[in-house]
């Protein structure tokens, strides 16, 4: 029987060197949903994307997708577990040598003998789902930086894969980027039966899309539930980070010492 | 002062023997990697373009020149000893045997080398060979070993048009400039450049350098720290390391190849 999560990570620790940069984190992402991974910059979130994709491997603990063990592959088992896999870059990670058909096609040109002549379809159907058809001639560097995030939207989905992954999907785009591209999320991932997961900070334009949301912060799931649950949470974390409040458990001043000891006031009361 | 001195030269030696392992095993992984490179001939065909025949005016404008101050110096020199008949024999031994394959790699590391040190940076620094990784594409397969092949094969190429227009810049200078006899120039030169001791020597070096330059330069920009700076760094690390090897592996082979030689 096929089981109903298609990721799951169960008590994973992970560190560059001596820094714990994930410190036990349990999280399940459930086939067909769009999974939203949020929290503040350097808590994890893209260390846990790497996780999932096999790029590194946790010191502790266990991550598998689709039922296989990331820990125990070799790299032609990874390999072909990434083919079930899509995922998209924060800033696209286009190929720049190559032109957008190009590089939607790449996939397809790789891991498959498809002649020619489908490839040109299966690309040409894959660029009309993101808009951008059109586009299919145009070079990296003619695209803004929506439509970038577009085709590479485009060329994760090219093989069809049971899994895309989003770093940031909606950093720095204008206000009509950031509702296409959170529409597209919505729309290929129930179109296409896929499951999502978006590592983002931007509350508002996820909450609208995501049917799960976990929150970490230092490195430990600290909030999870639906968009709803999250939207009503009094958990002081919770709360700062959806209403983009300044100061609170994180806090507007980084660690210093005391302000009157280092403007030479220590005598007096600050 | 001096236990810190001692733990400098310590950390520093460590970090180097880490990097010469670490290099070792990138260019085994290379070799072992190149199936793609010859199975799919077409990625290294358009490497081959992209690194030597990008390359042909800077070398064929430097060899004509060389060749054309090697005409010139020469016969100052041979005139002094009333033999310079012997100008083509001069020009061509030391474009065949050093100046060819040496300035020819010098040329190749400063235009091709570092151009592929900076795209193989920004790949890395733009995340496109993690993309490539994460589609299940190996990029050492994909990327590195194609380039590397392509260097391979472009350095005696290019090293044989440097010594051709070399050759061709002696004559004009010697023959049509200063008047030595057209076909004692010629004739002497074919009468004492051997082709395995000479010329074959000559293709040899260059495919060492060729393996050299082009090891050196995808190493550094796969190792560059992802950041503009880095990438600098690294282009510039490529020319100065890539020159030096190039200058002491011809010292090398040039002792081990002309060693007695007549």
């Amino acid at each position: 029987m096929q089981n109903d999560n298609l990721v799951e990570i169960e008590d994973v620790e992970f560190g560059y060197g001596d820094r714990l940069v994930l410190k036990g984190v349990n999280l399940t992402a459930k086939r067909g949903q769009v999974i939203a991974i949020m929290g503040s910059s350097g808590c994890g979130k893209t260390t846990l994307l790497r996780l999932i994709g096999g790029q590194i491997k946790p010191g502790q603990g266990q991550v598998r997708v689709a039922g296989e063990s990331l820990g125990h592959l070799n790299q032609k088992g990874l390999y072909r577990l990434r083919r079930k896999m899509g995922m998209l870059f924060q800033f696209g990670a286009l190929f720049t040598d190559m032109s957008v058909f190009d590089n939607v096609a790449f996939q397809l040109r790789e891991h498959t003998d498809l002649p020619e002549d489908a490839i040109r379809d299966l690309v040409l159907m894959k660029l009309h789902a993101v808009g951008l058809r059109g586009a299919a001639q145009m070079m990296p560097s003619e695209l803004s930086g929506g439509m970038a995030r577009r085709v590479a939207l485009a060329r994760a989905i090219a093989l069809e894969p049971a899994l895309v992954m989003f770093d940031e999907p909606f950093a720095g785009l204008d206000p009509i980027s950031l509702g296409v591209t959170g529409n597209l999320i919505r729309r290929l991932t129930d179109t296409l039966g896929l499951t999502s997961l978006v590592v983002t900070h931007d509350v508002q334009e996820s909450l609208k899309i995501v049917d799960y949301v976990y929150f970490v912060s230092e490195g430990v799931i600290v909030a999870e539930g639906t968009a709803d649950d999250i939207r009503g949470s009094d958990l002081p974390y919770v709360h700062q980070f959806v209403h983009g409040e300044a100061d609170g458990p994180v806090p507007f001043h980084y660690p210093a010492p005391p302000y009157a000891d280092d403007l030479g006031l220590g005598g007096l009361r600050a | 002062m001096l236990k810190q001195s001692i733990e400098n030269l310590g950390n520093r030696t460590l970090e180097g023997v880490w990097r010469i392992g670490y290099a070792t095993r990138f260019f085994v992984l290379i070799l072992l990697h190149s199936g793609t490179a010859f199975r799919r001939f077409g990625l290294t065909i358009r490497e081959i373009y992209f690194s030597g025949v990008l390359s042909l005016i800077i070398i064929l404008v430097s060899g004509l020149f060389v060749g054309m101050v090697l005409g010139l110096q020469g016969y100052e020199t041979l005139q002094t000893f009333g033999s310079e008949e012997a100008l083509g024999i001069l020009v061509a031994l030391s474009l065949v045997r050093e100046l060819g394959p040496v300035v020819a790699a010098l040329l190749f590391a400063s235009r091709a080398g570092s151009a592929i040190t900076a795209e193989i940076g920004l790949m890395k620094a733009t995340e496109q060979l993690s993309a490539m990784e994460m589609m299940a594409v190996d990029p050492i397969a994909r990327v590195v070993a194609p380039r590397f092949w392509a260097g391979v094969i472009s350095m005696p190429l290019l090293a044989a048009l440097f010594s051709a227009m070399g050759i061709f810049g002696g004559y004009l200078v010697g023959v049509q400039l200063i008047g030595v006899d057209e076909g004692l120039f010629w004739s002497q030169m074919r009468s004492s450049v051997d082709f395995e001791q000479d010329i074959m020597n000559g293709v040899i070096k260059s495919v060492v350098f060729g393996i050299a330059i082009t090891a050196i330069a995808l190493y550094e920009g796969y190792d560059a720290p992802p950041t503009a700076e880095g990438v600098s760094g690294a282009t510039t690390r490529t020319v100065v390391a890539s020159s030096l090897a190039v200058l002491a592996l011809d010292f090398v082979l040039t002792a081990f190849m002309f060693r007695g030689l007549n």
